[in-house]
């Protein structure tokens, strides 16, 4: 449980850290908080041949809003979020992700941007920012370009970046108070990666749907948006019976796949028991 | 073999000037260039937390995390617990008092974790207690004396 | 079954001294453990340490095999590799135990696979290197080429006449099948066919790892100059480690020495000789370098032992009024590939053999038991063998009996658990005492059945399932070398010896051949020793673990240490009490029956008289000549303790509530009502209960390790076998009966394994009582949330396609 050797390089700016990225070395990965990118070097499924540290890039470590964005740094760690002031049912989705990430000794340490190029598609974070057609920022010495969530998730471990390209922030939108949302996960023990999760994000106009989102995950190898579900859910008059009705309307969209965690119908009736749960509990925001 | 790279580390208000792979998990580091063995790996993949110390006051696992990553970091072990060999941290002594140990193995970490979360809030709640231990694992205990020792840790660190 | 005990002393070999009049000081009090202080501070010594404070040594890192069944046809590497195969291990004997009984196949188990591998993480080859990750480059290097050929991966399949061979050898019975246990009390088929009614159930049990949180290590260190070898390793047993490495070897005893240091945890995995070990020692011997081995999580997850995969075809005949008249098992245990030595792979299945009547009073009783090999890794004991799983299936036999009968769970074990005793089982086992009766109204009472009953009435009209469960068994403990001479085994353990000193300081060094690695033996001990010696727990220093500086030994396991080891260190401090009085009363010129030894004072009871027995103690040793005529200048004493065994008993109760949606289940209450007898350190005893229901926990809910249809070990990461932590466990009450045994010395019965034993029976009846409603009887350990939301699925759709036909 060795990993292989790699060579190791800590950039102290954001341009060293392009430059670093650029210069053609091969198997070059960056690090941020590791917990997700060393275990799999301890089991030597990962085999990089050279880490770039981007652990002294402090400006990646800021939480901003400008207008109506909360722009997050790719270096912000779990416990951040998990201990944001920040307000609204944007402020509630985010702390009650955050504690579902891990344990505490790994939210210390592991990041935001790290987990969503990680794309791992049960993450809490690559479904949130799915959820909520995030704005991922990613920066290269050719230039910054800026990827919807719906193209950034490609499969599980890889995203739409580019190897010469590091991710250094993420737009989310503020959401005003008349948004519900909320999020519902089964794992076998506390801190597991969830079997089935479920994101949701709905508008509540005197009783009626006037929007809807839902992210899963677990049911596709990246983060899933249930056209299903949301269809099901605008219009309707928010309650338990449209919930069940949308997570019906979801379960019959997915095709999950199978594994000993659990096979396919099981994670639908999964989707099925956790999306009513996701904005039922959510319903205060 | 990679060349080593030179490296300080501060553990336990100790300097210690060590030579590394940069492949070497801090816990390693710790455990054979620092010698200082308290430090203990159960699965090298992050789960279990026997490795767990502090870094700048936080819980994190050593196996997760490598040793030329935490230059300018202060360290802290289960060695670096008490402030002499006299006395035991408040966590240490709840835990001998309360049966909160069987083999040990686990412990170190378990130690570390209650440590760093009850000197940052001793005024954690119950329900935090049981949320931030079931962070690591044990195999002796069944979990019920860490819980008890913990509770009256936190009682004994409240001012 | 008479307990055997001896001293050997140069005084009076058969006679304790009456014990000291008033009641003890330390026994029965929850003193700390002196195991502590160091292990807190980060000054244990675990074998890891032991490696890394050597910088000169060598690391080995075994390459496994990836295939379940094949034959090997080249292992290679580049060069500068220092790669070992079985070839340069000539010489070197497999381990090969043994049980002399009719029906056992010898399999022999090669220290590294010789052109055959039978599952997939068998050690094929080793290399070694200057750290742990060069040893794992090196591993990278080495190619293996094995021809695959078909593996036996079900012990169903195994046994059929079409079954390839886990083993080329003569089987007498069916293929695969080296263990064929049977019994037929001659009134069974008359019991069954006038019953009332008869259950058939199966039940069956997934496999799991002991998953100790320290996984295997071992570090042997050469004396370069008489090439004598030191092996630290994390064991249970050092003494037949010994002898094991050096049966393997042909190696004389003396010239080889194991040390288990601090151990983290064992659970019965590390009580088997490792493969690894021999190899380790042939080379460090061979190479005369010192040798580390540091088992990784995977491997220890690949190789490192499993347990519990059984199955059990149950048939149990009931009267009208619920009495179990009789039962009948076919039990069949899949055991891996190989035999682990010392106990074989006949543990499992000749454990449920005969003890799978358990508490009950069943008249007639027909059983065949079976070990069955497959391509999977060697099963070996872990805490509870196999009463786990028989007391599923007694537990659930009772519940679904009781539901048929419309009894509630506690009056048809009322009416079936032993009541008189001795109690002799069909299998002839004698049960001398215990409390099923009193634990199981003093666990009723506790939990208030009709109460519960309304508030599960109350939630079910909610839509919430709550359920409650019941489970009572036996706990076997503290048995000797009569118990394991029953087994037929070729190396039959069972005695404890220990030798005791006091110093010219007064200070006492107890040493033992058990050895405890976290039950707080040393504690436990120095309390028995110290009321017996008028001494401080602190003054007692127990040594164990190392065979330079104990007697032979069998080690910690089976419950037993408290009792076998702890009645031979009760003999032994009743001996050296009486030499000490004896010499008091020589110098305090008073009757010996007058001499009272308490904190730290021989004294003339009823007078201020006495003198510190430091005084004695220096007196016996350097003014030997002022000794009593007839006294040897010596405080040196043995004992050996060998009893026939005893049982221990509980009743645990689990409440619980179900997820219908999820199939979830949460544990709202754990309940445990032991009987261990008197209770030597009760916070230790409460620890181990805590720790063993936790493991009966995963083991109903949480953890199986998992093959896909090739062989492959799938679960080989703590993401995937899942060992439940705090937000998982409930918390667990404990309350105690004594019943006093007079099979044990101290009147302390074993009790490390019941939390293990009781738990899953008592988890799965209650899932099944919340579920009953449904028709649901859950009969799988462990019963995940994917099992009973697949039951909940299944068993609505029927009840609502039986609705639409109505």
């Amino acid at each position: 449980m060795k990993p292989s050797s790699f060579d190791y390089v800590r950039p102290n700016t954001l341009q060293e850290a392009l430059e670093l990225l650029a210069d053609g070395t091969e198997d070059s990965k960056v690090i941020s908080g590791g917990q997700s990118l060393v275990p799999m070097m301890n089991f030597r499924l990962a085999r990089p041949a050279r880490l770039v540290d981007i652990g002294r890039l402090s400006e990646l470590e800021v939480i901003r809003t400008v207008d109506d964005r909360v722009h997050v740094g790719a270096r912000v760690r779990h416990v951040q979020l998990q201990n944001t002031p920040l307000g609204g049912p944007l402020g509630s989705l985010l702390r009650r992700s955050a504690a579902l990430v891990g344990h505490l000794p790994i939210r210390t340490r592991g990041t935001f941007g790290g987990s969503l190029a990680h794309s791992d598609a049960a993450s809490e974070w690559c479904l949130l920012t799915r959820l909520l057609d995030a704005e991922i920022t990613v920066r290269s010495i050719r230039g910054e370009r800026v990827i919807p969530a719906a193209e950034f998730f490609v499969s599980v471990f890889t995203t739409a970046m580019e190897p010469d390209e590091l991710l250094t922030s993420v737009a989310l939108p503020v959401l005003p108070d008349d948004h519900r949302t909320g999020i519902a996960e089964f794992a076998r023990r506390a801190g597991d990666f969830a079997i089935v999760a479920v994101l949701g994000d709905v508008t509540v106009s005197d009783g009626t749907v006037t929007a809807a989102r839902i992210a899963i995950g677990g049911v596709d190898d990246k983060p899933f948006r249930s056209a299903a579900a949301e269809k099901a859910l605008l219009g309707g008059t928010f309650g338990l019976d449209l919930l069940q009705s949308a997570a019906e309307a979801a379960a019959d969209e997915v095709d999950p796949p199978s594994d000993a965690h659990g096979d396919a119908v099981y994670r639908r009736d999964l989707v099925r028991a956790l999306l009513p749960r996701a904005l039922a509990a959510g319903a205060a925001a | 073999m990679t060349a080593t790279v030179p490296l300080r580390l501060l553990v336990n208000g100790e300097r210690h000037d060590i030579s590394v792979e940069p492949r070497r998990t801090l816990a390693d580091a710790l455990r054979e260039d620092c010698q200082l063995t308290g430090t203990h790996l159960g699965c090298e993949h992050g789960v279990c937390g026997a490795c767990t110390v502090l870094l700048d006051g936080q819980p994190a696992r050593a196996c997760l995390i490598f040793a030329v990553q935490c230059e300018g970091v202060s360290i802290r072990t289960v060695e670096g617990l008490s402030a002499d060999d006299e006395n035991l941290h408040p966590v240490q002594q709840a835990f001998w008092d309360h049966h909160g140990l069987q083999c040990g193995f686990c412990t170190p970490g378990f130690l570390m974790l209650a440590a760093g979360t009850l000197e940052e809030d001793p005024e954690r709640s119950d329900e935090e207690l049981r949320d931030i231990l079931s962070s690591n694992l044990c195999r002796c205990t069944g979990y019920q004396n860490i819980l008890a020792a913990t509770r009256a840790a936190a009682a004994q660190m409240r001012p | 079954m008479t307990p055997r005990t001896a001293t050997t002393a140069p005084a009076d070999l058969s006679a304790p001294t009456s014990p000291p009049a008033e009641p003890p000081t330390w026994t029965g009090q929850p003193v700390r453990r002196v195991e502590d202080p160091a292990i807190l501070r980060g000054w244990g010594t675990f074998v890891g340490d032991v490696a890394a404070r050597d910088a000169t040594c060598l690391y080995a890192a075994f390459v496994r095999s990836p295939v379940a069944a094949g034959r090997i046809r080249s292992i290679t590497a580049p060069p500068g590799v220092r790669l070992i195969t079985a070839t340069d291990l000539a010489g070197v004997r497999p381990i090969a135990p043994e049980l002399k009984r009719p029906d056992y196949v010898r399999v022999e188990m090669p220290v590294l696979a010789t052109d055959v591998v039978r599952f997939v993480g068998e050690p094929v080859a080793l290399v070694l290197a200057e750290s742990a990750a060069l040893a794992e480059d090196a591993l990278d290097s080495v190619a293996v080429d094995i021809e695959p050929t078909p593996a036996v991966l079900d012990a169903a399949a195994a046994v059929r006449p079409d079954s390839p061979l886990v083993h080329d050898a003569a089987f007498p019975g069916d293929p695969n099948t080296t263990v064929d246990a049977r019994l037929t009390t001659p009134g069974f088929d008359a019991a069954l066919q006038s019953a009332a009614t008869v259950v058939e159930l199966e039940v069956s049990c997934g496999r799991q790892s002991a998953m100790p949180m320290e996984a295997r290590a071992s570090h042997a260190a050469v004396d370069r100059g008489t090439g004598r070898v030191t092996l630290h390793t994390a064991t249970q047993m050092p003494h037949v480690v010994r002898t094991g490495i050096c049966d393997c070897l042909d190696l004389d005893e003396d010239l080889f020495r194991v040390v288990a240091p601090d151990v983290g945890g064992a659970f019965g995995a590390k009580m088997s000789l490792a493969r690894e070990d021999v190899a380790l020692v042939f080379l460090a011997r061979r190479l005369r370098r010192n040798i580390a081995w540091i088992e990784t999580r995977e491997e220890n997850f690949l190789a490192a032992w499993h347990s519990r995969e059984q199955r059990y075809q149950l048939t149990a005949a009931f009267t009208e009024d619920g009495v179990l008249t009789a039962l009948g098992a076919d039990i069949v245990a899949d055991v891996g590939a190989y035999s682990c030595y010392p106990v074989t792979f006949g543990v499992e299945p000749l454990m449920a053999f005969a003890e799978l009547p358990g508490p009950y009073t069943i008249a007639e009783y027909s059983v065949r038991s079976r070990a069955v090999l497959s391509n999977k890794c060697p099963i070996a004991p872990y805490r509870g063998v196999s009463r786990p799983v028989q007391t599923l299936a007694t537990e659930r036999i009772m519940d679904v009996a009781a539901r048929r009968l419309g009894l509630d769970p506690v009056t048809i074990r009322q009416r079936n658990l032993v009541a008189t005793f001795p109690h002799t089982t069909p299998t002839g086992l004698v049960l001398d005492q215990a409390s099923h009766q009193e634990a199981l109204v003093e666990a009723a009472r506790q939990v208030d059945l009709p109460g519960f009953r309304e508030r599960q009435a109350a939630a079910r009209a909610e839509g919430r399932w709550l359920g409650i469960g019941f489970s009572c068994f036996a706990e076997r403990t503290g048995y000797g070398t009569p118990a394991f001479a029953a087994r037929s085994m070729a190396i039959t353990p069972g005695y404890e010896r220990v030798n005791m000193s006091m110093d010219p300081s007064g200070g006492v060094v107890l040493r033992i051949g058990a050895s405890p690695h976290g039950q707080g033996l040393r504690t436990s001990l120095a309390q028995l020793v110290a009321d017996k010696l008028g001494l401080r727990p602190e003054e007692i220093r127990v040594v164990h673990g190392d065979t330079d500086a104990t007697p032979y030994g069998w080690g910690s396991f089976g419950s037993r240490a408290m009792v076998i080891a702890g009645g031979a260190s009760s003999r032994a401090a009743d001996t050296l009490r009486q030499r000490l009085i004896d010499i008091a009363a020589d110098q305090l010129e008073c009757a010996p029956e007058d001499v009272d030894l308490r904190e730290g004072q021989a004294t003339v009871r009823g007078t201020g008289i006495g003198r510190p027995i430091k005084q004695l103690a220096r007196l016996a040793h350097h003014n030997s000549h002022l000794l009593p005529a007839g006294e040897l200048p010596s405080l040196e004493v043995s004992a050996t303790y060998d009893p026939g065994g005893t049982f221990s008993n509980a009743c645990h109760v689990a409440e619980v509530e179900v997820d219908e949606l999820t199939g979830a289940v949460q544990i709202t209450r754990f309940l445990v009502v032991e009987d261990a007898g008197l209770l030597v350190n009760p916070a230790i005893v409460d620890g181990q209960v805590h720790g063993g229901v936790v493991q009966g926990i995963a083991n109903a809910l949480y953890e199986e390790l998992l093959y896909d249809d090739r062989g492959i070990l799938v679960t080989t990461s703590l993401m995937d076998y899942l060992p439940p932590t705090l937000a998982e466990t409930p918390d667990i009450e404990i309350i105690h009966l004594a019943s006093v045994s007079d099979a044990t010395l101290t009147g302390a019965k074993g009790v490390g394994e019941g939390g293990t034993i009781g738990a899953p029976a008592a988890v799965l009846n209650a899932v099944s009582d919340a579920l009953s409603p449904l028709g649901i009887e859950l009969t799988h350990l462990p019963a995940t949330p994917s099992r009973v939301r697949t039951a909940i699925r299944t068993a609505q759709a029927r009840l609502s396609s039986e609705g639409a036909l109505r």
